[in-house]
């Protein structure tokens, strides 16, 4: 039904469409109204769900592992410091191939200490071996989620959904919220193949000599790769049931001659698709990477055909090399006949405002001759000292 | 069937974007977001498109802060912040001594102050200059305190704001109410929205919110 409704409550609703049997989390702004909404329905019986309080993310991260593993279906949030105290045990979660959902509510990392919105947060744990999807809208927030719950159970890897905080997640907009039925007929009852059974014991995360962690490793890189399939699929087969669509791994969207695009993720899609109404005589075709990982190397390759230049706008970056979206990209048009000349900005850190006037501007740095390796859009130099010009 | 946001977006796409964006200024603690919210959330069972967000970051009681509305006719696509609105909501006077208070507000915008007092004492007052300015001052929090028995002023100023402007009809406000409140307390606003439009001249700013 469509609802005017703060993202945050959207995802929260969505969370329990998908009947979770445990969820474990520590507040953190901006994740918190997520959680908050889920307690509310769990206190008022609208959701039969275990709510695990717990005294930080690292728990938080450890019971939904446990409950997942266990064979429950097991959803957290977080943001920020809260990922990264998580950190240690993400890896464990996607190193032991354990399905669960994971709602990152994007923001920036301390220190300086910041509580406004980047994606430094989830970009730090890109290599942990989890698929990660970014949505652009709240919309998207919602469709996604219930997505990853099948996603993750198809393919036994964990998914991170990654929300822009604020931007997205204290937000009210209109939003279809699914129905039950839809979501039941979507998604069946989690059945966890090697879930820990005191009648059929085994183990898990054992010591692995040199003689198989590399296997360990390969088998875990090519589950994500194999992931691409399902994360399409499930795009596909909600759009069947919902009449909506998300983006699969990468969408692209304008003027089929249009030479130039934006590669882009998250939030900041709809502003630059509204500032291109506002300028129509500079039409970019607007590529939106939902899917980092896996990362869709072929899907970018084929946006790319006939593009002159590319712009790559981020809103985190990798200290002391550059882009982290952007060097990925140039990496997948390494060997591509005619790739486009590739510009790359960050932009949008510690919640700096990404306003309608950053599509012609992006649109004009593309002009320059010799393209931008990386920078970091707007900084003001006077407000630093001249040793850190 | 039931409208689905597709349906609303198809529906609204041969209109001519028009697209109203509105800052409200208050205290931690006054109800800010629930005052954009629920004019969000007012336009929305009118039909609209509408989005409502705080201003980001920690929230603190008592701290000067805003929240932000935009209004429109089609799908609102951007995820930005207002830098040019169109009307100010001011939720206490106070706040008239907050430099930069008016910054981007757009030269014909309105400007909706809660207070008691004369608006050129106001105006002596104010950090930045309020002459030329589309001002109406309207003392939110005696009439909140009267009917409400608190002295919240976020239901009188949207009402109020509502019939200077008419960008929407008071019973669209009176749902979103309803969707928030019950009982004795939606009561009680739903009087108060009738008691606050009679306050101000009816579509004064109806040109400016091209309603």
């Amino acid at each position: 039904m469509l609802e005017a409704v703060e993202g945050s409550a959207a995802i929260a609703k969505a969370v329990a469409l998908c009947r979770p049997q445990v969820i474990s989390a520590y507040p953190i702004t901006p994740q918190t109204h997520i959680v908050e909404n889920l307690a509310s329905l769990v206190a008022d019986g609208q959701l039969r769900a275990e709510m695990v309080s717990v005294e930080s993310e690292f728990s938080a991260a450890s019971v939904v592992l446990g409950a997942a593993a266990s064979g429950s279906r097991a959803y957290t949030a977080s943001s920020a410091q809260g990922i990264l105290l998580m950190t240690e045990v993400l890896y464990n979660i996607a190193g032991l191939r354990i399905p669960l959902v994971l709602t990152c509510a994007n923001r920036a990392i301390s220190a300086p200490v910041s509580a406004w919105n980047d994606q430094q947060d989830s970009m730090s744990v890109r290599d942990a071996g989890w698929i990660q999807l970014y949505c652009a809208s709240n919309q998207e927030a919602v469709d996604t989620t219930i997505q990853a719950f099948r996603i993750a159970e198809r393919t036994e890897l964990p998914v991170m959904v990654c929300v822009d905080g604020y931007i997205l997640t204290h937000t009210l907009e209109p939003i279809d919220i699914p129905a039950q039925g839809q979501v039941d007929a979507f998604l069946p009852p989690y059945r966890f193949s090697r879930a820990l059974d005191p009648v059929r014991p085994i183990s898990i995360g054992n010591l692995v000599t040199p003689e198989y962690y590399a296997e360990a490793r390969y088998a875990h890189h090519h589950a994500l790769l194999r992931a691409k399939d399902e994360i399409e699929a499930a795009d596909r087969d909600w759009a069947k049931i919902s009449g909506r669509r998300s983006g699969g791994l990468l969408s692209v969207e304008g003027r089929d001659d249009a030479r130039i695009g934006i590669l882009t993720i998250g939030s900041v899609i709809g502003t630059l698709a509204d500032a291109r109404e506002e300028y129509p005589d500079r039409p970019a075709k607007l590529l939106k990477l939902r899917s980092m990982r896996p990362f869709p190397v072929d899907a970018i390759r084929q946006a790319c055909r006939g593009l002159s230049d590319l712009i790559v706008l981020e809103r985190a970056l990798s200290m002391g090399s550059g882009g982290i979206i952007g060097t990925e990209v140039r990496g997948a048009l390494f060997g591509e006949p005619n790739p486009p000349r590739v510009h790359n900005f960050a932009a949008g850190l510690g919640g700096r405002d990404m306003p309608l006037e950053i599509y012609p501007r992006l649109l004009k740095a593309a002009e320059a001759p010799t393209p931008t390796r990386f920078e970091i859009m707007d900084v003001e130099m006077e407000k630093l000292p001249e040793t850190e010009r | 069937m039931e409208q689905t946001l597709a349906d609303r977006t198809a529906a609204s796409a041969s209109q001519p974007a028009r697209l109203t964006e509105i800052r409200i200024h208050g205290r931690g603690g006054q109800g800010n977001i629930v005052a954009a919210y629920v004019l969000a959330q007012a336009a929305f069972e009118q039909g609209r498109f509408a989005q409502a967000f705080p201003s980001f970051g920690p929230e603190r009681r008592g701290a000067p802060v805003s929240s932000y509305v935009r209004l429109a006719n089609r799908a609102i696509q951007r995820h930005c912040q207002v830098l040019s609105p169109d009307f100010l909501i001011i939720q206490s006077q106070g706040l008239l001594h907050v430099a930069g208070l008016t910054a981007g507000l757009k030269p014909d915008g309105g400007i909706l102050i809660n207070s008691a007092r004369e608006l050129p004492e106001l105006e002596a007052e104010a950090a930045d200059s309020l002459e030329g300015r589309n001002v109406i001052v309207f003392g939110a929090d005696a009439l909140a305190t009267e009917i409400l028995g608190k002295p919240l002023p976020n239901t009188a100023l949207l009402a109020a704001f509502l019939a200077l402007t008419g960008l929407l009809p008071l019973d669209a406000l009176e749902k979103a109410l309803a969707r928030r409140f019950k009982d004795e307390t939606l009561e009680r606003n739903l009087a108060l929205v009738r008691a606050a439009a009679s306050e101000v001249p009816a579509g004064l700013w109806r040109v400016a919110a091209h309603a």
